[in-house]
Protein backbone atom coordinates (compact mmCIF):
# COMPACT_ATOMS: atom_id res chain seq x y z
CA UNK A 1 0.00 0.00 0.00
CA UNK A 2 0.98 3.72 -0.81
CA UNK A 3 -0.66 6.52 -0.37
CA UNK A 4 -0.20 9.13 -3.29
CA UNK A 5 -0.72 13.00 -1.89
CA UNK A 6 -1.96 15.10 -5.28
CA UNK A 7 -2.18 19.14 -4.54
CA UNK A 8 -4.86 21.10 -6.16
CA UNK A 9 -3.82 24.86 -6.75
CA UNK A 10 -5.43 27.50 -8.63
CA UNK A 11 -3.11 28.80 -11.16
CA UNK A 12 -0.92 31.55 -10.34
CA UNK A 13 -3.37 34.05 -12.32
CA UNK A 14 -6.99 33.09 -11.11
CA UNK A 15 -7.79 35.25 -8.20
CA UNK A 16 -8.70 33.54 -5.29
CA UNK A 17 -11.41 34.91 -3.55
CA UNK A 18 -11.18 32.22 -0.61
CA UNK A 19 -7.64 32.93 0.12
CA UNK A 20 -7.98 36.67 0.16
CA UNK A 21 -10.59 36.52 2.42
CA UNK A 22 -8.41 34.10 4.98
CA UNK A 23 -5.69 36.47 4.24
CA UNK A 24 -8.08 39.19 5.27
CA UNK A 25 -9.04 37.59 8.59
CA UNK A 26 -5.69 36.79 9.95
CA UNK A 27 -4.80 40.59 10.93
CA UNK A 28 -7.83 40.80 12.96
CA UNK A 29 -6.63 37.43 14.64
CA UNK A 30 -3.38 39.27 15.54
CA UNK A 31 -1.63 37.06 12.81
CA UNK A 32 0.77 39.49 11.55
CA UNK A 33 3.29 39.55 8.98
CA UNK A 34 1.37 37.65 6.55
CA UNK A 35 1.48 38.78 2.83
CA UNK A 36 -0.84 36.58 1.02
CA UNK A 37 -3.01 33.59 1.38
CA UNK A 38 -3.82 30.92 -1.30
CA UNK A 39 -6.61 27.97 -0.76
CA UNK A 40 -6.60 24.53 -2.25
CA UNK A 41 -7.02 20.90 -2.36
CA UNK A 42 -5.52 18.10 -1.07
CA UNK A 43 -6.29 14.68 -2.28
CA UNK A 44 -4.84 11.37 -0.30
CA UNK A 45 -4.79 8.28 -2.59
CA UNK A 46 -4.64 5.76 -1.09
CA UNK A 47 -2.89 2.71 -3.97
CA UNK A 48 -3.48 -1.18 -3.84
CA UNK A 49 -0.06 -1.50 -4.85
CA UNK A 50 3.40 -0.10 -4.93
CA UNK A 51 3.74 3.74 -6.02
CA UNK A 52 5.41 2.77 -9.03
CA UNK A 53 6.41 4.70 -12.16
CA UNK A 54 3.29 3.18 -13.94
CA UNK A 55 1.01 4.03 -10.62
CA UNK A 56 1.98 7.21 -10.72
CA UNK A 57 0.98 7.69 -14.25
CA UNK A 58 -2.32 6.55 -13.28
CA UNK A 59 -2.72 9.50 -11.01
CA UNK A 60 -1.53 12.22 -13.08
CA UNK A 61 -4.14 11.00 -15.35
CA UNK A 62 -7.24 11.03 -12.66
CA UNK A 63 -5.71 14.15 -11.26
CA UNK A 64 -5.67 15.70 -15.19
CA UNK A 65 -9.08 14.02 -15.85
CA UNK A 66 -11.04 14.54 -12.59
CA UNK A 67 -9.15 16.07 -9.67
CA UNK A 68 -7.90 19.15 -11.29
CA UNK A 69 -9.52 21.50 -14.20
CA UNK A 70 -6.82 22.66 -15.82
CA UNK A 71 -8.14 25.41 -17.12
CA UNK A 72 -8.15 27.13 -13.99
CA UNK A 73 -6.06 24.72 -11.52
CA UNK A 74 -2.77 23.43 -11.31
CA UNK A 75 -1.67 19.92 -9.70
CA UNK A 76 0.97 18.18 -8.01
CA UNK A 77 1.42 14.92 -7.62
CA UNK A 78 4.04 13.44 -4.80
CA UNK A 79 4.22 10.07 -2.56
CA UNK A 80 3.51 10.40 0.93
CA UNK A 81 6.50 8.58 2.63
CA UNK B 1 -46.27 16.24 -33.16
CA UNK B 2 -44.40 18.82 -31.29
CA UNK B 3 -40.61 18.83 -31.15
CA UNK B 4 -39.54 17.02 -28.12
CA UNK B 5 -36.92 19.12 -25.17
CA UNK B 6 -35.34 16.90 -22.88
CA UNK B 7 -34.47 18.57 -18.96
CA UNK B 8 -31.65 16.62 -17.55
CA UNK B 9 -32.62 15.95 -13.88
CA UNK B 10 -29.23 14.89 -11.52
CA UNK B 11 -28.98 14.87 -7.93
CA UNK B 12 -29.25 18.34 -5.94
CA UNK B 13 -30.86 20.00 -9.65
CA UNK B 14 -33.22 22.58 -7.95
CA UNK B 15 -34.47 24.28 -11.76
CA UNK B 16 -36.26 21.26 -13.76
CA UNK B 17 -39.87 22.08 -12.81
CA UNK B 18 -39.26 25.71 -14.25
CA UNK B 19 -37.46 24.53 -17.41
CA UNK B 20 -39.82 22.12 -18.51
CA UNK B 21 -42.24 24.20 -17.67
CA UNK B 22 -40.57 26.82 -20.09
CA UNK B 23 -40.61 24.42 -22.04
CA UNK B 24 -43.75 23.79 -22.32
CA UNK B 25 -45.20 27.57 -22.04
CA UNK B 26 -43.10 27.86 -25.40
CA UNK B 27 -44.83 25.04 -27.41
CA UNK B 28 -42.37 21.79 -27.25
CA UNK B 29 -42.83 18.66 -25.63
CA UNK B 30 -41.12 18.78 -22.02
CA UNK B 31 -39.10 15.45 -21.25
CA UNK B 32 -37.59 14.46 -17.87
CA UNK B 33 -34.39 12.94 -18.33
CA UNK B 34 -32.35 11.36 -15.67
CA UNK B 35 -29.10 11.47 -15.07
CA UNK B 36 -28.45 7.80 -14.43
CA UNK B 37 -30.06 7.17 -17.62
CA UNK B 38 -28.04 7.24 -20.78
CA UNK B 39 -31.01 6.89 -23.16
CA UNK B 40 -32.13 10.51 -24.56
CA UNK B 41 -35.84 9.54 -25.15
CA UNK B 42 -35.44 10.71 -28.59
CA UNK B 43 -35.28 14.47 -28.02
CA UNK B 44 -34.36 16.83 -30.05
CA UNK B 45 -32.64 19.43 -27.63
CA UNK B 46 -31.59 19.19 -24.33
CA UNK B 47 -31.88 21.75 -21.62
CA UNK B 48 -29.57 21.26 -18.57
CA UNK B 49 -31.19 23.32 -15.80
CA UNK B 50 -29.61 25.16 -12.73
CA UNK B 51 -28.93 23.74 -9.08
CA UNK B 52 -26.04 21.91 -7.17
CA UNK B 53 -25.60 18.88 -9.22
CA UNK B 54 -24.33 16.66 -6.62
CA UNK B 55 -23.66 19.07 -3.95
CA UNK B 56 -21.06 21.11 -5.55
CA UNK B 57 -18.63 18.50 -4.75
CA UNK B 58 -15.05 18.77 -6.40
CA UNK B 59 -16.29 21.53 -8.38
CA UNK B 60 -19.19 22.90 -9.61
CA UNK B 61 -20.61 20.51 -12.39
CA UNK B 62 -17.30 18.23 -12.18
CA UNK B 63 -19.37 14.85 -11.05
CA UNK B 64 -22.19 15.50 -13.09
CA UNK B 65 -20.06 15.37 -15.98
CA UNK B 66 -19.32 11.62 -15.96
CA UNK B 67 -22.47 10.67 -15.19
CA UNK B 68 -24.37 8.16 -17.43
CA UNK B 69 -26.96 10.97 -19.42
CA UNK B 70 -24.05 13.35 -19.97
CA UNK B 71 -22.51 11.03 -21.77
CA UNK B 72 -24.89 10.28 -24.32
CA UNK B 73 -25.34 14.11 -24.50
CA UNK B 74 -21.84 15.17 -25.25
CA UNK B 75 -22.31 12.64 -27.85
CA UNK B 76 -25.46 14.21 -29.09
CA UNK B 77 -23.44 17.90 -29.12
CA UNK B 78 -21.04 16.81 -31.13
CA UNK B 79 -23.21 15.64 -33.70
CA UNK B 80 -25.04 19.38 -33.24
CA UNK B 81 -28.04 18.40 -30.95
CA UNK B 82 -29.33 21.99 -29.31
CA UNK B 83 -27.83 22.19 -25.54
CA UNK B 84 -28.59 24.89 -23.33
CA UNK B 85 -26.80 24.56 -20.28
CA UNK B 86 -28.42 27.56 -17.64
CA UNK B 87 -26.00 28.52 -14.73
CA UNK B 88 -25.04 24.75 -13.08
CA UNK B 89 -25.65 23.16 -16.35
CA UNK B 90 -22.99 25.81 -17.59
CA UNK B 91 -20.75 25.08 -15.22
CA UNK B 92 -21.54 20.98 -16.69
CA UNK B 93 -20.93 21.90 -19.84
CA UNK B 94 -17.38 23.38 -19.22
CA UNK B 95 -16.81 20.80 -17.40
CA UNK B 96 -17.54 18.56 -20.28
CA UNK B 97 -14.93 20.26 -22.55
CA UNK B 98 -18.12 21.60 -24.70
CA UNK B 99 -17.92 25.08 -24.14
CA UNK B 100 -14.37 26.83 -23.23
CA UNK B 101 -13.40 28.53 -19.66
CA UNK B 102 -14.81 27.68 -16.22
CA UNK B 103 -16.75 29.32 -13.85
CA UNK B 104 -15.36 29.97 -10.63
CA UNK B 105 -16.32 32.02 -6.91
CA UNK B 106 -17.52 35.31 -7.79
CA UNK B 107 -15.71 38.03 -6.99
CA UNK B 108 -16.10 39.34 -2.79
CA UNK B 109 -17.46 35.83 -2.17
CA UNK B 110 -20.96 36.99 -2.20
CA UNK B 111 -23.91 35.20 -3.50
CA UNK B 112 -25.69 36.89 -6.57
CA UNK B 113 -29.50 36.81 -6.84
CA UNK B 114 -31.37 39.70 -8.51
CA UNK B 115 -32.38 40.38 -12.08
CA UNK B 116 -29.39 41.68 -14.34
CA UNK B 117 -29.36 43.61 -17.44
CA UNK B 118 -28.03 41.45 -20.73
CA UNK B 119 -26.69 42.15 -24.56
CA UNK B 120 -27.76 39.50 -26.55
CA UNK B 121 -24.81 39.43 -28.32
CA UNK B 122 -24.74 36.71 -30.62
CA UNK B 123 -28.93 35.98 -31.92
CA UNK B 124 -27.49 33.22 -34.67
CA UNK B 125 -27.11 30.52 -32.20
CA UNK B 126 -29.84 27.82 -31.60
CA UNK B 127 -31.33 29.02 -28.70
CA UNK B 128 -30.68 32.85 -30.04
CA UNK B 129 -32.47 33.42 -33.46
CA UNK B 130 -35.76 35.10 -31.68
CA UNK B 131 -33.51 37.76 -30.83
CA UNK B 132 -32.11 40.70 -32.49
CA UNK B 133 -28.65 41.35 -32.08
CA UNK B 134 -27.62 44.14 -29.92
CA UNK B 135 -31.42 43.38 -27.77
CA UNK B 136 -30.97 44.09 -24.27
CA UNK B 137 -33.29 41.62 -21.77
CA UNK B 138 -33.73 41.48 -18.12
CA UNK B 139 -33.64 37.53 -16.18
CA UNK B 140 -32.77 37.27 -13.26
CA UNK B 141 -28.95 35.48 -11.58
CA UNK B 142 -28.00 33.33 -8.65
CA UNK B 143 -25.05 32.11 -8.49
CA UNK B 144 -22.45 32.09 -5.90
CA UNK B 145 -19.73 30.67 -8.45
CA UNK B 146 -20.74 32.51 -11.46
CA UNK B 147 -17.43 34.33 -13.15
CA UNK B 148 -16.72 33.22 -16.21
CA UNK B 149 -13.02 33.01 -16.86
CA UNK B 150 -10.31 32.07 -19.93
CA UNK B 151 -7.30 33.13 -20.70
CA UNK B 152 -6.76 35.56 -23.00
CA UNK B 153 -6.39 33.94 -26.23
CA UNK B 154 -9.51 32.49 -25.33
CA UNK B 155 -11.58 35.68 -24.31
CA UNK B 156 -10.27 36.86 -28.11
CA UNK B 157 -10.84 34.56 -30.07
CA UNK B 158 -15.08 34.09 -29.07
CA UNK B 159 -15.02 37.67 -29.57
CA UNK B 160 -13.66 37.47 -32.76
CA UNK B 161 -15.76 34.32 -33.63
CA UNK B 162 -19.00 36.32 -32.10
CA UNK B 163 -19.55 33.78 -29.56
CA UNK B 164 -20.15 35.61 -26.64
CA UNK B 165 -24.09 35.02 -26.77
CA UNK B 166 -24.78 37.70 -23.70
CA UNK B 167 -22.86 40.22 -21.65
CA UNK B 168 -23.56 41.98 -18.47
CA UNK B 169 -24.39 45.58 -18.98
CA UNK B 170 -23.26 46.02 -14.79
CA UNK B 171 -21.08 43.19 -14.42
CA UNK B 172 -22.48 41.16 -10.80
CA UNK B 173 -19.78 38.89 -10.22
CA UNK B 174 -16.35 39.57 -12.08
CA UNK B 175 -16.76 38.03 -15.24
CA UNK B 176 -14.37 38.51 -17.79
CA UNK B 177 -14.70 40.93 -20.04
CA UNK B 178 -18.76 40.75 -18.46
CA UNK B 179 -19.38 37.57 -20.32
CA UNK B 180 -22.72 36.01 -19.25
CA UNK B 181 -23.20 33.39 -21.98
CA UNK B 182 -21.11 31.49 -24.54
CA UNK B 183 -21.65 29.25 -27.33
CA UNK B 184 -19.44 26.66 -29.13
CA UNK B 185 -18.20 27.08 -32.58
CA UNK B 186 -21.23 25.20 -34.36
CA UNK B 187 -23.70 27.44 -32.30
CA UNK B 188 -26.21 24.52 -30.86
CA UNK B 189 -24.69 24.65 -27.83
CA UNK B 190 -24.85 27.43 -25.38
CA UNK B 191 -24.15 28.27 -21.54
CA UNK B 192 -25.84 31.03 -20.05
CA UNK B 193 -25.11 32.03 -16.12
CA UNK B 194 -28.55 34.07 -16.06
CA UNK B 195 -31.77 32.15 -15.68
CA UNK B 196 -34.04 32.59 -18.88
CA UNK B 197 -36.67 29.73 -17.53
CA UNK B 198 -37.41 32.47 -14.47
CA UNK B 199 -38.68 34.75 -16.80
CA UNK B 200 -41.37 33.13 -18.61
CA UNK B 201 -44.59 34.65 -17.70
CA UNK B 202 -46.06 38.04 -16.57
CA UNK B 203 -47.02 36.91 -12.76
CA UNK B 204 -43.20 35.47 -11.65
CA UNK B 205 -41.01 37.01 -14.04
CA UNK B 206 -38.64 40.29 -13.08
CA UNK B 207 -40.72 43.14 -11.50
CA UNK B 208 -41.72 45.63 -12.37
CA UNK B 209 -40.75 43.72 -15.96
CA UNK B 210 -39.79 43.22 -18.52
CA UNK B 211 -41.13 39.70 -17.16
CA UNK B 212 -40.49 37.15 -19.88
CA UNK B 213 -37.42 38.63 -21.73
CA UNK B 214 -36.49 34.57 -21.05
CA UNK B 215 -38.82 33.04 -23.37
CA UNK B 216 -37.18 33.22 -26.93
CA UNK B 217 -34.26 30.97 -25.54
CA UNK B 218 -37.41 28.35 -25.81
CA UNK B 219 -39.14 29.63 -28.54
CA UNK B 220 -35.84 30.14 -30.58
CA UNK B 221 -34.56 26.37 -30.36
CA UNK B 222 -37.92 25.46 -31.11
CA UNK B 223 -37.71 27.12 -34.33
CA UNK B 224 -34.66 26.08 -35.17
CA UNK B 225 -36.08 22.59 -35.21
CA UNK B 226 -38.29 22.92 -37.07
CA UNK B 227 -36.69 25.01 -39.66
CA UNK B 228 -34.38 22.04 -40.21
CA UNK B 229 -37.40 19.66 -39.93
CA UNK B 230 -38.53 21.44 -43.19
CA UNK B 231 -34.88 21.91 -44.48
CA UNK B 232 -34.54 17.88 -44.18
CA UNK B 233 -37.68 16.71 -45.37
Amino acid sequence: MARVVVDVMLKPEILDPQGQAVNRALPRLGFDGVVDVRQGKRFEVELEGPADEAALARVREMAERLLANTVIEEYRVRVEA
Amino acid sequence: MPARIGVVTFPGTQDDADALRAVRVAGAEPVSLWHRDADLHGVDAIVLPGGFSYGDYLRCGAIARFSPVMESVIAAAHEGMPVLGICNGFQVLCESHLLPGALIRNDGMLFVNRDVRLTVEAADTAWTGGYKAGQEIVIPIKNGEGKFTADERTLDELEATGRVVARYLDNPNGSARAIAGVANAAGNVVGLMPHPEHAIDELTGPYPGPATDGLPFFTSVLQRLIDSELVNA
